[in-house]
């Protein structure tokens, strides 16, 4: 271990140890005045701006892509629609299958005038003219701002309504969580999956809101899970802890995450706020109302 | 101090002074993304480039660089570096860096890149420092490559994805063992690599006392 390369630290560059290049001249004047140092911390910190910069802005279109294409990937996973690995094409395919719809949360209904396929809910709750501060009592998922109108996306099998799949966002211990939850047409209760696209929760805690076999119990693996209790109110909790199946009220249980009380407790919050009455609540009841007159 | 030939820089630290098993360098991200080969080969692939041209960066500006601020100096060029990967990988390979999360970001705090910018660029010239870097990121490939493929193979039954032996959860015959789909897997996998290495190239053993 005696090569140059396990030497200490060099104490200064001015005082370079036997360098077998010397493309680079030897510095004539110090280079510990302040003037230079501030010369140096600009122009390198200009420099990295610029190659920093010019990443961003010429690969955003294809990061973007990318986004859009995870979360219409997300979207179908949750609803069951799409193998875990189904190819980019196969995504885009069945996501064009997919009916969006914008609907006004005060009333639940649907609003025909705007064009759903380009509607941006997250950029509409930014919007004051498009949105409504959440009252900070009801304001459980932290949501902050909500947009007037929501986004709904309808799964139709032979033009049958299969699954309503709506967007959820709420806050967990470090980020917003952005997903969507995929609730069965047959009774607008039964959850067929669940998904987040976006988070920055720690990996390997809050993050395995990701793994697969937290998700599996969504989608039912230990039987069917209900947002919603007898009386209407939204019952579905991630509790601490792991669920006894097949008790009375487990339909209405997630196993908590691990090391991850606080977001376990947004996901519970973030179903609390968007399935309520403030956020699809009203939306569900109607549509509830009007599969039930159809079938009649 | 010996001329330090081009080759010698480049290949030296694969085996005789390897960042990982003899410096002790950048062993978080070689536990956190070798449970899958195709996130370690990411990985490695994002390292060899950050280092590659971090080293011969650092090189370049090293005499000019005023002492009292070289330390920050490298984290810029590292740290513009790292985003340029992580910002290639979010648009060609989505679903990777996902996965990867947020190691690709921590290459930043890898102490082998740090340390060879410290340690070899700023002394030497920027080609010599290019390879320097090019040869310690293969060192620490190699760890990781072999870490990987024996966490994934024994872990999960596969390689690269594709099983090659099924397991019994999936109908076949391969019980996995679950302890190497952990991170302290890793860690004894390094041990005993660096034991072989010791056992191979003796002049590696540290004197006791």
């Amino acid at each position: 271990m005696t090569d140059e390369s396990n030497a200490p630290p060099a104490t200064a560059p001015e005082a370079p140890q036997a360098t077998n290049e010397s493309t680079s001249p030897e510095p004539t004047v110090s280079n510990d005045t302040v003037g230079k140092t501030f010369l140096v911390a600009f122009l390198l910190c200009l420099v990295c701006s610029v190659f920093v910069s010019l990443a961003a802005v010429g690969l955003g279109p294809a990061k973007d892509a990318n986004k859009e294409l995870d979360l219409q990937r997300n979207l179908l996973l949750a609803a069951g629609l799409i193998e875990k690995d189904a190819s980019d094409d196969k995504v885009r395919q069945e996501f064009d299958k997919i009916e969006p719809n914008v609907i006004v949360f005060s009333t639940g209904e649907y609003d025909r005038g705007i064009d759903a396929s380009t509607y941006d809910q997250k950029k509409a709750a930014r919007d004051p003219a498009q949105s409504t501060a959440v009252d900070g009592l009801k304001d459980v998922a932290q949501v902050r701002r909500r947009a007037n109108k929501g986004l709904v996306y309808l799964a139709k099998e032979n033009d049958t309504l299969t699954s309503v799949i709506l967007p959820i966002h709420g806050y967990g211990l470090w980020s917003t969580l952005y997903g969507f939850v995929a609730l069965e047409a047959s009774d607008l209760n039964t959850i067929e999956g669940l998904g987040y696209y976006q988070h920055a929760e720690t990996p390997g805690l809050g993050g395995e809101v990701d793994h697969e076999s937290w998700k599996a119990q969504w989608k039912g693996a230990r039987g069917k899970k209900k947002v919603f209790d007898a009386d209407g109110n939204v019952a579905i909790e991630v509790i601490k802890g792991i669920v006894a199946d097949n008790t009375p009220g487990s339909e209405h249980q997630i196993d908590g995450l691990a090391g991850a009380t606080i977001t376990s407790r947004g996901v519970t919050n973030t179903f609390q706020y968007w399935l309520g009455p403030d956020g699809y609540g009203p939306y569900l009841s109607k549509l509830k109302d009007q599969l039930k007159a159809a079938n009649e | 101090m010996a001329k330090l030939k081009p080759k010698d820089v480049l290949l030296n630290p694969l085996f005789n002074d390897n960042p990982i098993a003899l410096q002790i360098l950048g062993i978080c991200s070689a536990l956190a993304v070798t449970s899958k080969l195709d996130t370690t080969v990411t990985m490695c692939v994002a390292v060899i480039f950050v280092l590659g041209l971090s080293n011969a960066a650092v090189s370049v500006i090293r005499n000019y660089v005023p002492n009292n601020i070289r330390i920050i100096c490298q984290m810029t060029i590292i740290a513009a570096l790292v985003i340029i990967v992580d910002q290639i990988l979010q648009a060609y390979a989505y679903g990777l860096s996902k996965q990867l999360s947020v190691f690709v970001g921590l290459i930043i705090t890898n102490c082998i890149v740090m340390g060879r910018a410290e340690g070899f660029a700023m002394k030497n010239g920027p080609w010599l420092s290019f390879l320097d870097g090019i040869g310690n990121a293969l060192g620490y490939s190699v760890i990781l490559l072999a870490v990987g493929v024996v966490r994934e193979l024994f872990g999960s039954g596969s390689l690269f994805g594709y099983t090659l032996m099924q397991k019994t959860t999936d109908g076949g015959w391969y019980v996995p063992n679950g302890l190497l789909l952990l991170p302290p897997s890793a860690f004894f996998l390094i041990g005993l690599f660096i034991w072989a290495l010791r056992t191979w190239k003796t002049d590696q053993i540290e004197e006791e006392g």
